[in-house]
């Protein structure tokens, strides 16, 4: 274990930081979406985003990310393997994200919507300026603790053709015959950037403004 | 009829088989305090509710300064108001709650100014300006910046208060503003009640401060299951009570010696 192999490993894991910083926040972004349409009364939309919700769940990554790799060429869309790592990851764990959500909607006070509608805000309005803040805030251990899982499960997307920090990994114990030394440093570092991230949505969450009385 | 800030004509209204108001008939003045008080489940602040269409009365009118609140009469008898005809109703009343309601993700400046800004469309130095201006006269523009939860209830309520008057509203609602704090904080936002009465503000109240309905009100409304029993000046309230159920009422109080007629 050289130095330069550590190197090598080290800047495999900005594709797996980047890969899932992106999908992470695109998946949030969709949850968000996603939760609305569930809660939104209307039975074809909250329908549909069930349906969208029990696939994404119930379907191991690893198979939805060979399903959208070989399904997109058949229905004529070529994307890089990056492109389809994010597609891939981002549906997932906006699936989990969703449901994560929608305990966080459910718990905002009705008395925080009816003074926004008192104040003249329309539903958009309050879902945007209102109830999407406090949900975000309430749930926020449950998104960091998804946000985790993501950065883990991205080592799953080589089977795309991405050379992220597991990929690398094993092409270079594979090319170095040292695999104990080379998977030990790739976990290290895993464990190094999880910890960082963990630490960082703490302090985060101490510097949230109050959550809402119970 | 036109010097009424509010009209309350037949309005009825039940939860499922329990009827919580019936029949009620009230004239609210411009420019006056109506003090809704009653026992616990009289329905006094669901008749508030009503008022701003938070609860949807099952017969009767409400009228703000002649404009139906909630539903309208059409060809076809009464319809719901659009959402966009509810946001116009409703724009000539602010509303205080019990448990204040502040968005805790928004300092108080952020509370005062958000609907400046996201309803009003107000720039955002104009509607912290004129937020900062409520806030001063709540005499809270030293919290400004402070989130809700670093605000003691006295406060929060007196951010609420700001944040009702910023969007210069003709009526002023308030549910039982002071009963979820703790006794010596309800003086602070009674004051600010009283400076805004002296101001002409139409303010309906609805509150156990016996002591506030007695000196700020100018009228005082004794509910009881649902019914409107009385309704009549503070001094034939408190001074005469004719009615043998709002005696009993004020007995409680007397009992307790939390309120002395003047």
């Amino acid at each position: 274990m050289t130095w330069h192999l550590f190197q090598l490993l080290l800047q495999a894991s900005l594709m797996t930081i980047f890969v899932s910083v992106l999908s992470i926040f695109a998946g949030l972004a969709l949850a968000v979406v996603l939760s609305a349409l569930r809660m939104s009364g209307n039975r074809w939309m909250a329908g549909g985003a069930v349906l969208f919700i029990s696939f994404f769940r119930g379907v191991p990554l690893l198979v939805q990310l060979l399903l959208i790799f070989n399904l997109l060429p058949v229905i004529g869309i070529t994307l890089p393997s990056l492109a389809t790592a994010i597609i891939g990851l981002s549906l997932s764990t906006a699936a989990y994200q969703a449901e994560n959500l929608r305990g966080g909607f459910e718990g905002v006070p009705i008395g925080l919507i009816e003074s926004a509608e008192m104040a003249g805000f329309s539903r958009m309005q309050t879902f945007v300026y209102i109830r999407t803040p406090i949900a975000l805030r309430m749930t926020f251990p449950a998104l960091v603790n998804e946000a985790i899982l993501i950065l883990k499960a991205s080592s799953l997307v080589s089977v795309v053709g991405m050379v992220e920090l597991t990929k690398m990994a094993q092409n270079l114990a594979a090319s170095t015959y040292q695999p104990l030394p080379i998977f030990a440093s790739a976990g290290l570092i895993y464990l190094v950037i999880n910890l960082i991230v963990a630490f960082a949505a703490r302090r985060a969450e101490d510097a949230l403004p109050g959550l809402p009385a119970k | 009829m036109t010097d009424s800030a509010i009209s309350i004509r037949n309005v009825s209204k039940q939860f499922g088989d329990t009827v919580v108001l019936r029949d009620i008939n009230l004239e609210v003045p411009k420019g006056q305090v109506s003090c809704l008080i009653g026992p616990s489940g009289s329905g006094k602040s669901t008749l508030l509710r009503c008022m701003a269409f938070l609860e949807e009365a099952n017969a009767g009118t409400i009228l703000i300064e002649g404009e139906p609140m909630g539903f309208v009469e059409g060809p076809n008898g009464r319809r719901r108001q659009t959402a966009a005809e509810l946001r116009v109703a409703r724009s000539k009343i602010g509303m205080v709650f019990q448990q204040f309601n502040l968005w805790p993700h928004m300092t108080a400046l952020g509370n005062v100014s958000a609907s400046l800004r996201r309803v009003r469309k107000m720039p955002r130095k104009e509607a912290e300006d004129k937020a900062m201006a409520q806030l001063e006269k709540v005499d809270l523009a030293p919290r400004a910046h402070h989130y809700p939860s670093q605000l003691s209830g006295g406060q929060q309520q007196r951010v609420a208060i700001a944040r009702a008057l910023a969007l210069d509203p003709v009526i002023m609602l308030f549910d039982e503003p002071t009963s979820a704090l703790d006794p010596e904080l309800t003086g602070e936002v009674l004051n600010v009640m009283r400076a805004l009465a002296e101001e002409g503000m139409t303010m309906v109240v609805v509150t156990h401060e016996i002591g506030f309905a007695a000196s700020v009100g100018h009228k005082v409304c004794f509910l009881d299951h649902g019914k409107l029993l009385f309704h009549d000046t503070p001094q034939k309230v408190f001074a005469a009570p004719r009615n043998p159920r709002l005696e009993q009422f004020l007995d409680t109080y007397l009992d307790r010696g939390a309120f002395l007629v003047q």
